[in-house]
């Protein structure tokens, strides 16, 4: 479903993507692990062009993103992102956040946008704060309401950035059960996180990066638990035993 | 002394400070000159209703005509200054510079009488037409600026949240972005709206008539007609009754901002 050829991102000196291949079939669900400063981030912005790519190429279906003649507002419509901060509307309530984009954007009339905001928030969880603004939200909710801002727009393929990294410890669970959710249901998606036992659980296949290009990929528990290269190992153990990592790894 | 013994012996220096200041003002002023030229009951008397129902009536109806020009002009002017044409950034540039550094006074009088020896023509609605261009040219060079900021001080991942939903660039600003520029931007604007309320007193240079003046020039003739300064204080006041409210509102404006973040 999602072709990625080759692709390179420099940020002026800076070269973040080095030359990356990846391929997502429909209904897989993609997760890419790695330090920070390896490029996911900007691999999954390059994906809807939040990021123009230096050079290479990405396919959605048989529309090529990349192509400069290409209606990116029409393709970003089929593709839901999710970011970190969640970056809700904080000037609207849940449901305006959810039905804004289907208005403007789909041109569906006020009861309609509604209707699929109100299945959409039920589906994450949250039918209870449909009036409520993001402010009186905590961050899970306000990062399931994004989710369903999102998904309201009928994607077909779901980004997700780092989607639980600013949530405190004990609500990150409820946000991971919505996109496991999601993941069962048959969605496409690519998730960067550092939540390792999701990955493991749900992902159908993880990517390693580091430096800019795709280090080793495979099955969870081949990259994770048995993975092939040491800078692989090295990363896991830094993520999932820190007290253990020694000064002498620090990179 | 202890460090609270010096405090308090400070703060009652101080006071007596203030107290001796006072004293001496009242000992010296001669209340009763004072008196007939401030207060003088049977011209406050003779002012009314006219300081309010022309004078008052008119200075409102100038700077909020004037403002309501300038915001709209303002709000274009800043997304010429934001947008990623060389050609509308450096028009932009060179508009508020102008506008900004030039006296308003000098503003009015160019329209007021340049624009008709140049074009051979007056600006539509006479008075009113051309003081709410003048005067809005002005504000709009300050409130692009203002406007600028506020748009720039929205957070990048709105913008980047409202495209990964699929909307242009330009729906976005209209739907996200602006409307939350415009609450960061509100007290700003409301000062430049008691400035505007003042410059509006500029008028004076256009050559009004008895019933389009407002509360400055209303103030002169009256000073003059009665030789007392009472109709100069009551016109203050008048100032006051528009400016203080709008202070009011500026400061509530900013606390519920500041419970908001």
């Amino acid at each position: 479903m999602i072709e990625i050829r080759d692709l390179h991102k420099s940020f002026g000196e800076l070269e973040v993507l080095k030359g990356i291949d990846l391929r997502v079939a429909q209904a897989e669900a993609v997760c890419v692990i790695g330090p920070s400063g390896s490029g996911k981030s900007t691999l999954l912005r390059c994906i809807n062009l939040l990021e123009t790519p230096s050079s290479g190429r990405v396919a959605i279906g048989d529309v090529e993103v990349t192509d400069p003649d290409v209606d990116i507002d029409a393709i970003r419509r089929r593709i839901g992102m999710v970011f970190q901060q969640f970056n809700l509307f904080p000037h609207l309530t849940v449901t305006e956040n959810v039905t804004i984009a289907q208005r403007r954007v789909l041109r569906r009339d006020k009861a309609e946008a509604e209707r699929v905001a109100a299945a959409n928030l039920e589906r994450v969880g949250l039918s209870d704060k449909s009036g409520a603004y993001p402010a009186q939200l905590s961050g899970g909710q306000q990062q399931r309401a994004a989710i369903a801002r999102a998904l309201a727009m009928g994607p077909e393929l779901m980004l997700f950035d780092e989607p639980t990294s600013s949530l405190d410890p004990e609500i990150v669970g409820d946000v991971l059960a919505v996109m496991r959710g999601l993941a069962q249901d048959g969605m496409t998606m690519i998730v960067v996180t550092h939540e390792m036992n999701f990955a493991r659980e749900v992902a159908d296949r993880v990517v390693f990066m580091d430096g800019g290009v795709i280090v080793e990929q495979g099955a969870a528990e081949q990259v994770i638990d048995n993975p092939a290269h040491e800078r692989t190992r090295k990363f896991l153990t830094r993520v999932l035993r820190p007290a253990a990592a020694e000064l002498a790894d620090l990179p | 002394m202890t460090r609270r013994q010096r405090a308090r012996a400070i703060r009652v220096a101080q006071y007596l400070i203030l107290l001796a200041a006072a004293g001496a003002f009242a000992a010296l002023a001669d209340w009763g000159r004072i008196g007939d030229a401030f207060f003088d009951v049977d011209v406050i008397h003779d002012l009314f209703p006219e300081v309010i129902t022309v004078a008052l009536k008119n200075t409102v109806l100038y700077t909020l005509c004037a403002f309501a020009f300038g915001l709209l002009l303002g709000l274009v002017i800043a997304l010429m200054r934001l947008s990623p044409v060389t050609a509308y950034r450096a028009l932009a540039t060179v508009y508020i510079e102008f506008f900004r550094g030039v006296p308003a006074l000098l503003v009015l009088i160019g329209f007021g009488y340049g624009i008709p020896i140049a074009l051979n023509t007056e600006l539509p609605g006479g008075i009113l037409g051309t003081i709410t261009v003048a005067l809005g040219l002005v504000a709009a060079a300050y409130m692009a600026e203002t406007f600028r900021a506020g748009i720039q001080a929205v957070p990048r991942g709105q913008m980047e949240a409202a495209r990964s939903l699929g909307m242009s660039h330009a729906r976005a600003m209209v739907s996200i972005v602006i409307p939350q520029a415009f609450r960061i931007i509100l007290p700003p604007l409301t000062n430049e709206l008691i400035l505007l309320t003042k410059d509006s007193s500029l008028v004076y240079l256009l050559g009004v008539t008895l019933p389009t003046r407002e509360l400055a020039k209303f103030g002169r003739d009256s000073l003059n007609q009665y030789v007392s300064m009472t109709p100069i204080l009551i016109a203050g006041l008048a100032y006051l009754l528009i400016t203080v409210p709008l202070g009011y509102v500026v400061r509530r404006l900013e606390a519920q901002q500041a419970k908001a973040r």
